[in-house]
């Protein structure tokens, strides 16, 4: 279980997040929405300890997170990021597979590379990728082998930056199959952002929206057509009128 | 008012420079104690041997060969005036050894090597590659900087040693072949007149300047700001702080080798 409990972060004068309180429960598919720049990315990353919150407390199963083992707590996650964040000195089964070369989780290289090619498959990639470097794949391909990184270890608990930005409609329906599979197989907490309302609906348990610093509204994904929050009701609609200001 | 801006502008430079240098050297003595501790990442290590020592022959080895060459024929030139143009070969070879050798070595490196390590690590950091490499419960300063650090400070006294070899080449072909030295005594006068300590203080000066072009490069990279634009800055700050230090340093250990 992760608990943000009244999350501030800023970047000199910015305020981006003004105290965020959220609770996604283990083996849950939380999905956070919210317009471009309301720092969901910021979020991810303050959970994993890349960004140190300037107050407030994280918490994973009751441990603060900047107190963990380091090592330890890594180990438990797989994380997507929004740009791929591809090494592009190594070649595509070599990213796939780069916790299963070394660390803690190494295995031997015939192995590793058996597991990159199925993870490959799993998100709609052919072997002979494989072998090409990251430089040479197009952009949803390279989305897609960031993925295929993420759950090479079989975490239990993973962060999606924006899946399916990027991708064709068949491929991304193809990734968010995938996703729910993971949390309903693997039993994995995940956390995904996420601009396509389509995804939401395919993949969330619950859904957060973040608005102006904090979780303006959260609840399952259900009721996110009828939750009378006139914010979530812009979103969804992809409206120009409401309470969201256009120009930000 | 009038009166304490300035002084407020100088304390706040300085104040920023010690910042810095506290930086550095935290930085400096942190990518030392990685090297030391494992996990160890041998590929890494090995790409960094080849990038930061064999493929930087052509550039040494040039740089060397005419910088050799020039220096005999501007001894020769100004032996003349007081008829002492025999000492060619021993002030070229001291030339080399002691200054020129590691000092245009340094600077190579420092133009090849620290811009080359600082915009790849710079670019990593802005494309959240440093990030990713987190994730991955890897450390970025054993993975990235250790290795690169340690490569350098073991092959660039290796390129300081054949740079001054293939400098007093430069001199000898120079020597021999434009000014009329016998072969036979060019060489023998090289040899009797070069010393342990100047040797010494020629690899001990590589391996220093080994470890600031490395280290500056991971430093610079690692502390990139945004965009390309900070990539830019971090590859041209990580080339001119490498350059001013290694000359710095330079004159430090001659001081220490050879002010007796
Ligand atoms: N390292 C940083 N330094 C300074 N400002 C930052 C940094 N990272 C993010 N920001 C700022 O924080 C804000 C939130 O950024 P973030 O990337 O979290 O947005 P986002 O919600 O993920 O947007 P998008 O949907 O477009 O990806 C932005 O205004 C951004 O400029
Ligand atoms: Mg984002």
């Amino acid at each position: 279980m992760i608990e943000l409990r009244e999350v501030h972060k800023g970047f000199g004068a910015k305020k981006v997040l003004q105290g965020v309180n959220l609770t996604i429960p283990r083996g849950e598919s939380m999905v956070v929405i919210g317009g471009s720049g309301t720092g969901k990315s910021v979020l991810l990353k303050c959970v994993l300890g890349l960004m140190t919150p300037d107050a407030g407390t994280i918490l994973l199963d009751g441990e603060d997170v900047a107190r963990a083992e380091r090592d330890a707590f890594l180990a438990r996650f797989g994380m997507l990021f929004q740009g791929g964040a591809l090494f592009d000195s190594l070649p595509v089964w070599q990213n796939v597979a780069f916790r299963l070369l070394r660390g803690s989780l190494a295995r031997p290289r015939d192995e590793a590379r058996e597991i990159a090619i199925e993870k490959l498959r799993r998100v709609g990639l052919k072997p002979d990728v494989a072998d090409l470097f990251p430089a040479e794949l197009s952009g949803g391909m390279q989305k897609r082998v960031g993925l295929a990184r993420a759950i090479a270890a079989e975490p239990e608990i993973i962060f999606f930056d924006e899946p399916t930005t990027g991708l064709d409609p068949i491929m991304a329906g193809v990734i968010n199959e995938l996703i729910r599979e993971i949390v309903v197989e693997m039993g994995a907490t995940a956390m995904t952002i996420t601009h396509d309302m389509s995804s939401v609906r395919a993949i969330s348990d619950k859904v957060a929206m973040l608005h102006e610093g904090v979780i303006q509204w959260t609840g399952p994904v259900a009721d996110l057509d009828a939750s009378g929050d006139p914010y979530v009701a812009q979103f969804i609609n992809g409206s120009a009128d409401g309470p969201i200001e256009a120009v930000r | 008012m009038i009166l304490t801006t300035p002084l407020a502008a100088i304390g706040r430079s300085t104040l920023a420079l010690l910042a810095t240098i506290g930086r550095v050297t935290l930085f400096a003595l942190s990518a030392l104690s990685h090297i030391l501790r494992p996990p160890f990442y041998p590929r890494e290590f090995g790409t960094a041997l080849l990038n930061i020592g064999w493929f930087s022959l052509p550039v040494v080895g040039l740089t060397a060969i005419f910088t050799g060459g020039a220096l005999a024929l501007q001894i020769y030139a100004g032996g003349q005036r007081f008829s002492a143009e025999a000492v060619v070969p021993q002030i070229v070879a001291i030339g080399m050894v002691r200054e020129l050798g590691p000092v245009l070595v340094g600077l190579m490196i420092a133009a090849r090597v620290t811009s080359s390590i600082a915009a790849e690590i710079a670019t990593m950091k802005v494309t959240e590659q440093i990030d990713a490499l987190v994730t991955l419960s890897t450390h970025p300063m054993k993975y990235l900087t250790a290795p690169r650090v340690l490569a350098a400070v073991i092959t660039v006294p290796v390129l300081v040693g054949i740079g001054d070899i293939i400098g007093i080449w430069g001199g000898f072909l120079v020597g021999t072949g434009q000014l009329g030295f016998a072969p036979g005594t060019y060489i023998q006068n090289t040899w009797d007149f070069l010393e342990t300590p100047d040797v010494v203080s020629s690899l001990v000066k590589g391996a220093v300047f080994g470890f600031i072009a490395a280290v500056m490069g991971c430093y610079h990279g690692m502390n990139s700001g945004r965009g390309a634009q900070g990539v830019g800055r971090a590859t041209k700050s990580s080339v001119e702080a490498a350059a001013i230090l290694i000359l710095a340093a330079n004159f430090l250990l001659t001081n220490m080798f050879f002010s007796s």
